[in-house]
C-alpha cells in the first residue's frame, strides 16, 4: 500500500495504461505545463514520461478538444481528454451529448468510441460558479455515456483504468478536494468495475447514499449519529451510469430508511434518481420518507461564508438522518 | 490627443497599477480568498479603450477584468469589497474578482469562461443597433479566447449584422502557461478578421494613445453604420497567470524586456516632457492615487461579511 492522493492516483492510473497501451493518448489545457506543476496534480510528469505526441496540450477549444476524443476513438486510439472545470463541459457538450453519447446507437451498433473524459469538479475553493458546478446528473442523462465520480484515491486508480478500458465513452469526474490527501492506494495494477458501487460502511440503521467527496462528509457522521445509537450504512455509488441498483436496493432493505447526499443542488440533481428507485422498488421496505440533503438550488457563490452555506455538510446529515430515524 | 486627454489616461493607468500592486500584496499576505487574477503591465489597454467610450458604451469583460473596470469607472471601494467577498462589494459577494458586474457604469458582465462574453457583446450591439441608441460594446478577451468557437461566430455575426461591437484582444502573449506560439498559427489575430471582412487592427497595447486612438477609429465606424472592428493590443502580463501562479514558464529578460516598457511610465515621461506636470505634481498624483487604493483595502476589511442565507438571495428577478 502506498499513501497518495487523489490527484496522484490518477497519474498512476493514467500514466500505467499509458505504458500498456500505446493507443492511448491525452489532450487538454494545460496537461502538459500548467500554471500549476504540482506532484500532487493529475497530470503531473506525464509530459516528461511519454513526451508531446501523446500528451498534447491544446489550445483553449473544449468542443474540438472532446471532437478530436470522438474522432480519434471511432478508429481505434482510446483518449483521455480533460475538461479543466466542471462548467466548461458545456462548452465541450454538443461533442459529448450529440455525439459521443449517440454515434454508436446511430450506428447500428457497428462503431465504437472508447474515450474517456476527464472533468475536475467541486466546490469549495473559491472560484465561484463559473468554475464550480458539478452537472453530473446532466451527463447521466445521456444513455450512452458511463459516469463515473469516484470518492477515493484507490478508487479513482481502479476506475480510471477500467474506464481508459472500456469501449464507451466514460465520463470521469474528479473532485479538486480529494486532490490534496494523501490515503492508502493498492501499488500493483487493478481495476474496478464501472457500474458497481461499494458499501464504504455497513450499518444497521440507515442507508446513506453519497458519492465523490461527500463520502468524507459521511464518514464524518458516522461518530456523532454512534453516540446516540445509530448506526449508518454508506453505499458510495462511484457510477451513476449504469446505475447499480442492486446494491442500493440491498442496503434499503435491510435499513429500511435512506438519505441521499450529494454536493449538486437539489431540484433536478442525482438524489431525485435514487429516491424515486427506493420508491418504485424498495416501497415496502420503507419505514420513513426518504430525505435528501444536497446544496440549495443556487449558483456557487464566491463569498467564503455564502459559499459554505452551499456545500451540504455533516451537521445537515445528521439532522436529516435524525429526523427520519425518530419518524 | 490633448496633454489633458493623456493626463486622464495616465490617471487611469496609475490607479489600475496601484490596485493590482495592492492585490498582489494582500494575496501573499492571504488576505483575500480564493484565486485572484492581475492586469499588472496591461493597465494601456483598459485606460486606452474606455478612455475613448462613452458612459452609456458596454464593456464586457474577461478574468483580467479589475484594469477593464477601473477604467470605466467603477468605484474601487466596490470592487474591493467584491474581492473581498464583502455584502458591501458590486455584486454583494457572489461574483468575487472573477465576475464583477457593475451595471451602473455599463461594465455589464464579466465572464471567466474563456470566450465566453464575445458572443454577448453580439447581443448588447445587437440592441443598441436595434434602439438606434448611439452607443457601442467592446468585449474584452485575451489572445487564448480566440481560440474558441465562440470567437469565430461572434465575429462572423457581428460583421454580417454591421452591428456597433469593438473586439479588443488584449494579447499578453500568455495564454494559462502556453505562448502564442504553442496555441495557434498566426502570428497577429488582428489578421483573423479578413475571414469576417472587418478591419483587423494591431496597436502597441503598452500605448495606451496608440489604443485610445484605435478604439476612437472604431466607434466611429460603429456609429457610421459601418460595423465592427477587431483591435490587438499587443501587451504583456507582469505577474502570473493570477497570484498563485510563479511563473516558472515565463523568462526572466522576458519580463525584464517588457518591464522596461511600461506603459505607466510612458505616459507619465511624454506629460513631463511636454512640461504638463511636474515632477512634484507626478508625487502629489500618485500620493492621492495610493490613499484611494487604502481606502478601498479599509473599506473591504471593514465591510460586514454577507449572512449565510443571503447566498438564497438574487436569482430571479
Ligand atoms: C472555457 C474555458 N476554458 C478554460 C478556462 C481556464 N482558463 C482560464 S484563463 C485561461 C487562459 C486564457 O488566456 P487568454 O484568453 O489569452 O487570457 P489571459 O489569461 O492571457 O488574459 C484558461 C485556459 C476557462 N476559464 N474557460
Amino acid at each position: 500500500m502506498q499513501n497518495i492522493s487523489m490527484g496522484q492516483a490518477v497519474a498512476q492510473a493514467l500514466s500505467e495504461e499509458m505504458r500498456r497501451d500505446p493507443s492511448v493518448f491525452m489532450a487538454g489545457e494545460g496537461i502538459g505545463v500548467g500554471i500549476h506543476d504540482s506532484p500532487l496534480m493529475p497530470t503531473y510528469g506525464l509530459l516528461q514520461e511519454f513526451g508531446p505526441g501523446r500528451v498534447k496540450d491544446t489550445p483553449v477549444s473544449e468542443a474540438v478538444i472532446a471532437g478530436l476524443a470522438v474522432g480519434a476513438s471511432v478508429l481505434g486510439l482510446r483518449p483521455v481528454v480533460e475538461v479543466m472545470f466542471f462548467p466548461f463541459f458545456t462548452l465541450a457538450s454538443d461533442q459529448i451529448v450529440n455525439h459521443a453519447a449517440k454515434l454508436r446507437y446511430l450506428s447500428g451498433g457497428k462503431s465504437a468510441f472508447p474515450m474517456v473524459v476527464r472533468i475536475k469538479a467541486g466546490a469549495g475553493f473559491g472560484a465561484g460558479c463559473q468554475h464550480s458546478h458539478n452537472l453530473e446528473a446532466w451527463a447521466a442523462h445521456c444513455p450512452g455515456l458511463k459516469v463515473v465520480m469516484p470518492g477515493t484515491a484507490a478508487d479513482a486508480k481502479g476506475l480510471l483504468k477500467s474506464a481508459i478500458r472500456d469501449d464507451n465513452p466514460v465520463i470521469f469526474i474528479e473532485d479538486m478536494g480529494l486532490y490534496f490527501f494523501p490515503t492508502p492506494v493498492p501499488e500493483e495494477d487493478y481495476t474496478i468495475p464501472i457500474g458497481v458501487a461499494d458499501v464504504k460502511k455497513p450499518g444497521r440503521d440507515v442507508t446513506v447514499v453519497t458519492w465523490s467527496k461527500m463520502l468524507g462528509t459521511a464518514f464524518k457522521a458516522v461518530g456523532p449519529l454512534a453516540k446516540d445509537g445509530i448506526d449508518i450504512e454508506i453505499v458510495d455509488l462511484r457510477t451513476l451510469l449504469p446505475l447499480d441498483k442492486e446494491t442500493i436496493l440491498n442496503s434499503v432493505r435491510k435499513t429500511g430508511r435512506l438519505v441521499v447526499l450529494h454536493e449538486a443542488t437539489r431540484t433536478g440533481g442525482f438524489g431525485g434518481e435514487i429516491a424515486a428507485l427506493a420508491a418504485e422498488e424498495a416501497f415496502e421496505a420503507l419505514k420513513a420518507p426518504v430525505k435528501r440533503v444536497t446544496a440549495p438550488d443556487i449558483p456557487v457563490p464566491f463569498s467564503p461564508p455564502l459559499e459554505k452555506f452551499y456545500l451540504p455538510d455533516e451537521a445537515q446529515l445528521i439532522q436529516a438522518i435524525k429526523d427520519i430515524v425518530k419518524a | 490627443m490633448t496633454s489633458q486627454k493623456k493626463y486622464e489616461l495616465y490617471r487611469g493607468m496609475l490607479l489600475i497599477r496601484r490596485f493590482e500592486e495592492k492585490l498582489t500584496e494582500l494575496c501573499a499576505g492571504g488576505k483575500v480568498p480564493g484565486m485572484v487574477i492581475l492586469c499588472t503591465g496591461q493597465e494601456a489597454v483598459a485606460a486606452g479603450v474606455c478612455g475613448a467610450l462613452e458612459k452609456e458604451d458596454v464593456i464586457i469583460s474577461n478574468h483580467r477584468s479589475h484594469g477593464h473596470l477601473l477604467a470605466k469607472g467603477a468605484d474601487p471601494n466596490l470592487i474591493m469589497a467584491e474581492i473581498y467577498g464583502k455584502s458591501t462589494g458590486y455584486n454583494k459577494g457572489k461574483s468575487g474578482t472573477l465576475h464583477i458586474a457593475a451595471p451602473e457604469v455599463n461594465a455589464l458582465c464579466t465572464t471567466t469562461v474563456v470566450g465566453g462574453g464575445i458572443p454577448i457583446v453580439v447581443g448588447t450591439a445587437f440592441a443598441q443597433q436595434y434602439n438606434k441608441s448611439g452607443s457601442v460594446s467592446v468585449c474584452f478577451f485575451g489572445n487564448g479566447a480566440a481560440d474558441e468557437g465562440s470567437f469565430h461566430e461572434s465575429l462572423n455575426m457581428a460583421a454580417l449584422w454591421n452591428l456597433p461591437a469593438i473586439f479588443i484582444c488584449e494579447n499578453n502573449v500568455y495564454s494559462g502557461a502556453q505562448r502564442m506560439e504553442d496555441h495557434t498559427k498566426v502570428k497577429d489575430i488582428a489578421t483573423r478578421a479578413i475571414g469576417y471582412d472587418m478591419p483587423g487592427v494591431v496597436v502597441d497595447g503598452n500605448d495606451a494613445v496608440a489604443v485610445y486612438n484605435a478604439t476612437v477609429e472604431a466607434r466611429e465606424r460603429c456609429l457610421a453604420g459601418e460595423g465592427p472592428t477587431l483591435i490587438e493590443c499587443k501587451t504583456y502580463r507582469w505577474r502570473g497567470h493570477g497570484e498563485s501562479d510563479h511563473q516558472v514558464y515565463q523568462p526572466k529578460d522576458e519580463i525584464a524586456c517588457w518591464m522596461e516598457r511600461c506603459p505607466v511610465e510612458k505616459l507619465q515621461k511624454e506629460l513631463l516632457d511636454e512640461g504638463f506636470i511636474t515632477r512634484q505634481e507626478v508625487l502629489e498624483l500618485e500620493n492621492e492615487i495610493n490613499k484611494a487604493v487604502e481606502e478601498s483595502v479599509r473599506f473591504a476589511e471593514d465591510s460586514p461579511w454577507p449572512a449565510p442565507e443571503d447566498a438564497l438571495e438574487d436569482i430571479y428577478a
